[in-house]
């Protein structure tokens, strides 16, 4: 019995610290926090032990050696495993000895170059941040936002038509204005399968598939016909965006460190605010974890609905938005590698937390960036890397292989129940 | 004799609950043993685990002196077990002898089904202990009463002579009940063994030969009917005493407060659930709506509260109409609401006790100001009504759903009732408690009515409407056919009205009643 209290105390405090954050006790939150981080760590680790196996099976030399003689094959494998990660490692973190030395050097620009690896990371995980609170946010309210994809290629869009289009603003008007058209138009195409949900009941998870081909084929047509830059000779490309509509890089090329990175951050505690601080977010957190408890307790289910999807439509397009004024400074159909779709795993990973969001999109940011140079050094094709992923996201989204194989005990049961409610949001 | 069925040392753990302790159970041949226990006290595992739902992790079968070891429902079949459930695990769609057959299949010619066989069979097993079915009719024509025939007539059929009936009584009429021990009677009197799972004190007292009560999963004392009355088997259940009588002092009524004028309400398939429904509610007085789970109480609740839209009709509240109102303007009014299903409706479960208990108040001052949640005023809020309404929590910030049904129920009547309100709809408030809430919400209740709230009650507990109601309306089939004064009728004829038998025969059969107490 007491036991049981026991827990139950340590439930409650997870959730004040979530709630307010300034009263917390630090011993408490330190073991909290290893509880929350346990599963994805120990995920991530058992994936790159698979991986290993993969980089290995998919290495011809591993072959050849094995060919030759049985140690020499598992010495090769072994070489081959090490340099695959050590390129992941120095890609995505940077090389340690070339960091010492370049800090020893003092010379900013050595510095600079050795740390770009990390830099770069963060490059990455900047649209993951944005997509992957547009999920969080969607999840919370009880809605299964599948058109992150769509969403951010709209955003896209009119952040790179009003970076174009509008001429002769300064940089502090300019700048804004196109990332809040970036947000606008993503929300804008969050809303419609909002809408369509809350005045019909069609499930967003069709709706927002179905937008996401809308989407597709609208920027297609868009940046080959009324958007496509002149003189590019039919690519599907559009004009570079003014200068007064970028969003600053730190800098000199190539380093690509920019402004929206913190942008990101300053969003995920805006939206961490939002959802723990606010009456609006426990608005949303009630229809989305009880819609019938909402409607008793005099929520508008149909209202939280349609706004919940706009804003995760908004975030979504935000995110396109900072890829375009950041980082391409024009838009092309490859814009984006599927931050859309990974957001949605990326989310389950950070326990539709805006902090696990954050964490989570750097991991991402991290394993991309690192794959790039896994491919170049290592000549491992890039399709490991998402295979990796792939098998880490799969211990992650379930959870019991974890704690079979670590032999972790089952958590509490109100831990597990948050996400569940994202799925059976049809009423 | 050996008894038939007997456990020895049964001890069930689960993690951080130990749910069975050491439990030593005989059960003799033909005798109605008595099960009693609040809920969670370990009744339901102890016969899920001789049903083989759950392995005991100590603890010894036998039947007729004989060991056994049952891992399955197949297993407790075979040896002479059979359960009743409190839900029936039947097919709406298939007909009497098609769910009595399921799994036992009477075959002829190959694969071919012997539904006459079948049916012969039902026919004589029902003649045997009076339990009238017909072997043809579908399920789904069928009264709730009839269908638990169909599931007792399905154990009978399988040769089960220990019979486990889990609270048999929550679905019935008052009047089905009867019929129901009545049964039960003929069964034990035929040689067939009985364990009977409930924690109504008045059943227990009516049909058992031996008593049982267990408490936090161990077994805390044995006695029968002629030695124990209810104040004595609610102490043993409880572990103190319990005062089972509501106090309560006669009031006269206020000032009219609510009422429902010719209301209809239509279901989503357009079936009128609520017909022409009239009633009033005084400042100061209980009303009590009484009538058989789904005779359109639900609805008509609903409806009042702006959960459900209404076709017709009008309804009032402190002189204004809300009708058409929503749930919220209707709170804003100085209305609350205990909803029926206090998981489903009124509790948002992974939530902490702090914010359900602020569930219909967050929005406004003091708990927000502007956009921003004032979580110090929540809290400081939660802890006020945890200690006001003892409501046992680890703390505040404790998810709702890791509370007993009986502390969740009492969140809710803390954030109900500690509102300034004029207006209480009840639904159902004690479902499901044990005897000690019970007791508690009833007070509390009482204690709203007496500050000159006026409460509406909706219970199908007959009970609960009898000890709480000033007045009493009886719901049949989405009509109100009765409306007076607990003090005019008995509720032996509130009962009869509940099945349906017009008030004016029914207040003469209850006459008639009270003339020959033999009966």
């Amino acid at each position: 019995m007491d036991k049981k209290q026991e827990k139950q105390k340590d439930a409650g405090k997870v959730l004040i610290e979530e709630l307010n954050q300034d009263e917390k006790e630090s011993a408490t939150h330190k073991r909290s926090f290893w509880n929350v981080i346990t599963i994805p760590l120990l995920a991530i680790l058992s994936g790159l032990i698979i991986g290993a196996f993969l980089i290995a099976a998919t290495s011809t030399s591993v072959y050849t050696a094995f060919g030759q003689s049985f140690g020499k094959g598992i010495t090769t494998a072994f070489s081959e495993i090490g340099s695959a990660y050590a390129a992941l490692f120095t890609g995505s973190i940077g090389d340690p000895v070339r960091i010492f030395n370049a800090l020893f050097s003092g010379d900013k620009e050595q510095i600079y170059k050795a740390i770009n690896p990390f830099l770069e990371s963060l490059v990455q995980a900047t649209p993951y941040i944005f997509a992957g609170l547009a999920v969080a946010l969607a999840f919370r309210a009880g809605l299964f936002n599948i058109g992150v994809e769509g969403q951010l290629f709209i955003g896209a869009a009119c952040a790179t038509f009003v970076g174009y289009a509008v001429k002769g603003l300064p940089v502090y008007i300019h700048m804004p204005l196109a990332f809040i058209a970036g947000g606008l138009g993503g929300a804008l195409w969050g809303f419609i399968p909002g809408f369509l949900k809350a005045t019909t009941g069609g499930h967003e998870v069709i709706n927002t598939i179905m937008m996401n081909y809308i989407a597709f084929r609208l920027t297609e047509w868009l940046l080959s016909g009324p958007m496509t830059r002149p003189g590019s000779g039919g690519m599907p490309i559009s004009p570079l965006i003014e200068e007064s509509a970028q969003i600053p890089q730190f800098f000199p090329s190539p380093i690509r460190f920019h402004l929206g990175f913190f942008f990101a951050l300053g969003f995920a505690w805006l939206i961490w605010w939002l959802l723990f601080k606010t009456k609006w977010g426990l608005n949303m957190r009630t229809v989305g974890t009880n819609p019938r408890a909402a409607k008793y307790a005099g929520l508008s289910v149909v209202k939280t609905t349609m706004i919940g999807m706009a804003i995760s439509g908004a975030l979504a397009g935000l995110a396109g938005a900072i890829q375009i004024l950041a980082v391409n400074r024009s838009m092309a159909l490859g814009l984006s590698s599927g931050y859309g779709f990974d957001s949605i795993a990326l989310t389950l990973i950070g326990n539709n937390h805006p902090v696990g969001v954050v964490l989570a999109s750097i991991l991402f940011g991290t394993l991309r960036n690192g794959a790039t140079r896994m491919m170049v050094v290592s000549r491992i094709p890039i399709d490991i890397v998402d295979v990796l992923q792939a098998i880490i996201l799969m211990l992650v989204a379930a959870p019991a292989i974890i704690r079979t194989i670590y032999r972790l005990k089952e958590p509490k049961q109100e831990e597990t129940t948050v996400f569940v409610s994202g799925w059976g949001g049809g009423q | 004799m050996t008894p038939i069925l007997q456990l020895k040392g049964i001890t069930k753990r689960f993690p951080g609950v130990l749910a069975n302790d050491h439990i030593d159970l005989d059960l003799r041949k033909g005798e109605i043993l008595a099960l009693l226990g609040e809920n969670g006290a370990g009744k339901t595992t102890l016969m899920n685990i001789l049903y083989g739902l759950y392995q005991p992790d100590e603890g010894e079968i036998f039947i007729e002196g004989e060991k056994v070891t049952i891992d399955s429902p197949t297993d407790a079949i075979k040896t002479g077990i059979g359960m009743v459930h409190q839900h029936f695990m039947l097919i709406p769609v298939f007909t009497v002898t098609e769910n009595v057959m399921l799994g036992e299949e009477t075959i002829k010619y190959g694969d071919f089904l012997d539904r006459k066989k079948a049916a012969k069979r039902i026919m004589d097993i029902s003649e045997k202990y009076n339990l009238q079915v017909a072997p043809n009719d579908y399920i789904r024509d069928l009264p709730v009463g009839v269908q638990q025939r169909v599931e007792i007539i399905k154990l009978l059929y399988r040769d089960a002579e220990i019979l486990i009936f889990d609270e048999p009584t929550a679905v019935l009429t008052p009047q089905e009940a009867d019929e129901l021990f009545s049964i039960m009677r003929s069964l034990s009197d035929q040689g067939n063994s009985i364990i009977f799972i409930t924690h109504k004190l008045r059943e227990v007292l009516d049909i058992a030969d031996r008593i049982m009560v267990i408490r936090r999963g161990a077994v805390v004392g044995e006695t029968t009917p002629d030695q124990a009355d209810k104040n004595s088997l609610a102490a043993m259940m409880v572990g103190r005493d319990v005062n089972l009588e509501v106090e309560k002092t006669d009031k006269e009524p206020g000032d009219l407060v609510f009422s429902v004028k010719n209301l209809v309400v239509a279901d989503k398939f357009q079936n009128i659930v609520v017909d022409n429904a009239s009633l009033d509610v005084h400042a100061g007085e209980i009303v009590g709506i009484a009538g058989v789970q789904g005779n359109g109480q639900t609805e008509l609740v609903e409806a009042i509260t702006g959960l459900r839209k209404s076709a017709e009709g009008e309804i009032t509240l402190l002189n204004q109409d809300i009708t058409k109102a929503s749930p919220r303007q209707i709170t804003e009014l100085g209305s609350a609401h205990v909803p029926e299903d206090r998981q489903a409706d009124g509790l948002v479960l992974p939530f902490p006790v702090a914010e359900n208990l602020v569930l219909c108040t967050y929005y406004k001052e003091p708990f927000s100001k502007g956009v921003i949640l004032q979580y110090k005023t929540i809290l400081d809020h939660a802890e006020k009504l945890i200690e006001d309404f003892d409501i046992r929590t680890p703390s505040a910030m404790t998810p709702v759903s890791s509370l007993s049904g009986g502390n969740q129920q009492k969140v809710i009547i803390a954030r109900e009732l500690s509102r300034p309100i004029d207006f209480l709809v009840a639904s159902q408030p004690t479902r499901g408690l044990d005897v000690g809430s019970i007791e508690y919400i009833h007070k509390r209740i009482v204690q709203k009515r007496d500050e000159g709230c006026a409460v509406l009650l909706v219970s199908p507990e007959l009970d609960e409407i009898m000890e709480l109601s000033d007045r009493i309306v009886v719901m049949y089939r989405g009509q109100i056919i009765a409306d007076l004064p607990n003090k005019d009728v008995t509720k032996e004829q509130v009962g009869l009205m509940m099945a349906g038998v017009l008030p004016e025969e029914a207040l003469a059969e209850g006459d008639q009643h009270a003339v020959e107490p033999a009966l």
